[in-house]
C-alpha cells in the first residue's frame, strides 16, 4: 500500500476556542500540501495535531504506509518554530544526536551537514550560529534521518536566498523519492505537485 | 549508538559543558553542611549524633537544584516535541533523562558525602554507611523529582512550585535513609531493616516516577 495521508472533517479546540473545524485534505506519495491562512488560522495547530502532539477534537485522520504497523508520528519529521538544538553542543554533535535518536548510523550526519552547507562549522558550538544557520541545522536533521512524511512549519523563516534554494531542492528530492510534505507558509514554495489548503476562510 | 544511549550521552555532555550542574549541587551541599555546625555550636557529641541526618538533609535539598530544568529546557527549545514523536517509548526516554541527571548531580553528592562527614565528626564506619544510604537513596529523590520536573515543563512554571510539590513526596526516603544510617551509628536496630525498605522505595519511585512523568508529558503538552 502506498503512502497516503488523509484527513476528513478535522477540528481542533485550543483554550476553549475552536481554532478550525471541517478541514479535509488528502496527500499521497510525491505530493505536497501547502497550508496557508492568516496568523492564528491554525496552521501550526494542524501540523502539531498531525504530528500527534495535539489532539483533534473531531474528525478522522487516516495514514497509510507500506508497513501496515507504521505509526504516523514515528514516520514523520516535524520542523517547528523551535530548532531543537542545544547551544552548548557543537553543530556536529547536535546533528549526530538527532541522527542517533531517530535511528540512523552516524555516518549519515556528515551527509546532512554537507547538504545544508554547514560542513565547515561542524565543530562550532551551536550557540554561535545565526538564526538562519540554526534553521539550516534543523533542516540537516531531515536529510540525515529519512522519514516519509515531512511536517514543516514556516520552513523558510530566517533562510537567505541560497538556503531557500537548498530547501526547495531538498523538498523536491524528498517528493521524488516517494515522500510527502505538509508545509505551512506565508511565502511561496517552488513545488510542482502542490495543492493548497487555506485555513481561516476569507475572513 | 541506540536512541536511548545517545540521549544519555547528550544529556551528560550538556550538563558537564554548561558547567554549574554538578559543581553547584556539591557547593550547595557543602554550604548547608558547613552552616549547621555554626548554628549548633561546637558540641562534637551532638554533631556526631545528628551528623547523618544533616548529610541527608543537605543532599536532599541539593538534589532539588536543577530539577526544574530537567525537562523544561527540552520543552523550551523544541527537543521535547521530537522526543515525544520518537520511536523510543516515552517512559524509557524520561528514565534515561533522570539517569543522566542523577549521574551529573546525585552521584557527585554521594562522592562528596564522606568528605563532608569529616566536618561533622562522623567516624569511618558511620561515613561509609551514610554514603551507602545516599548512593541507594538519591536515585529515588531524582525519580520523585522527575514527576515535578514533568509538571514544571507541562505547566510552564518553574521556581518554587517544584520543591513544594516534590519535598513532601521525599519524606519516606528521608526517614528510612536516616534510619538506616543511624542504626549503624547509634544502634540498636539492625541496619538491614531500614536499608531494605530504602532499596524498595528507590525501586518503586523508579517505576512510578517514570510512568507518572511520561503520562504528565503526554497529557500536559496541549
Amino acid at each position: 500500500m502506498t503512502l497516503k495521508l488523509a484527513g476528513s472533517d478535522l477540528a481542533c479546540v485550543r483554550g476553549g476556542r475552536e481554532v478550525f473545524a471541517g478541514v479535509s485534505f488528502s496527500v499521497a506519495a510525491g505530493e505536497a500540501l501547502v497550508l496557508t491562512g492568516p496568523n492564528g488560522a491554525g496552521k501550526t495547530t494542524l501540523l502539531r495535531a498531525i504530528a500527534s502532539l495535539l489532539r483533534f477534537a473531531a474528525g478522522r485522520l487516516d495514514f497509510q504506509a507500506s508497513d501496515p504497523e507504521a505509526v504516523l508520528a514515528e514516520e514523520s519529521h516535524y520542523l517547528g518554530h523551535q530548532d531543537a538544538l542545544k547551544p552548548s553542543l557543537t553543530v556536529g554533535e547536535n546533528l549526530a544526536f538527532w541522527a542517533d535518536f531517530l535511528g540512523v548510523a552516524a555516518s549519515d550526519s556528515g551527509k546532512g551537514l554537507a547538504a545544508v552547507g554547514l560542513a565547515e562549522l561542524a565543530r562550532t558550538p551551536a550557540a554561535f550560529l545565526s538564526a538562519g544557520q540554526r534553521r539550516r541545522l534543523s533542516l540537516a536533521r531531515l536529510v540525515a534521518a529519512p522519514r516519509p512524511v515531512w511536517l514543516l512549519d514556516e520552513p523558510t523563516t530566517a533562510l537567505d536566498a541560497r538556503a531557500q534554494e537548498i530547501l526547495a531542492a531538498l523538498m523536491r528530492d524528498h517528493l521524488k523519492g516517494g515522500g510527502l510534505i505538509v508545509a505551512a507558509t506565508h511565502g511561496v514554495l517552488p513545488l510542482e505537485r502542490a495543492s493548497e489548503l487555506r485555513l481561516g476562510g476569507a475572513a | 549508538m541506540s536512541a536511548l544511549s545517545a540521549l544519555l550521552v547528550r544529556d551528560v555532555r550538556v550538563a558537564l559543558r554548561v558547567g554549574g550542574g554538578a559543581l553547584a549541587g556539591v557547593l550547595f551541599f557543602l554550604a548547608v553542611v558547613v552552616l549547621i555546625p555554626f548554628a549548633f555550636g561546637p558540641d562534637l557529641a551532638l554533631l556526631q549524633r545528628v551528623g547523618s541526618a544533616i548529610l541527608w538533609l543537605g543532599a536532599l535539598l541539593a538534589s532539588l537544584l536543577g530539577l526544574d530544568r530537567l525537562l523544561a529546557d527540552d520543552h523550551a527549545d523544541g527537543s521535547l516535541d521530537l522526543l515525544l514523536m520518537g520511536r523510543a517509548p516515552l517512559e524509557l526516554v524520561v528514565a534515561m533523562k533522570a539517569l543522566a541527571h542523577w549521574l551529573t548531580t546525585g552521584l557527585p553528592l554521594v562522592i562528596a558525602a564522606p568528605v563532608l562527614g569529616l566536618l561533622l565528626n562522623l567516624d569511618l564506619d558511620a561515613m561509609a554507611v551514610v554514603t551507602l544510604t545516599l548512593a541507594i537513596g538519591t536515585p529515588a529523590l531524582t525519580f520523585i523529582g522527575l514527576i515535578g520536573a514533568a509538571l514544571a515543563a507541562a505547566l510552564r512554571r518553574g521556581g518554587l512550585l517544584l520543591p513544594v510539590l516534590v519535598l513532601p513526596l521525599t519524606i519516606p526516603v528521608l526517614i528510612f535513609g536516616v534510619a538506616a544510617a543511624n542504626a549503624a551509628v547509634v544502634g540498636p536496630m539492625p541496619v538491614a531493616t531500614p536499608l531494605t525498605i530504602l532499596c524498595a522505595l528507590t525501586l518503586v519511585s523508579a517505576v512510578i516516577g517514570t510512568f507518572a512523568a511520561a503520562a504528565t508529558l503526554r497529557h500536559g503538552m496541549e
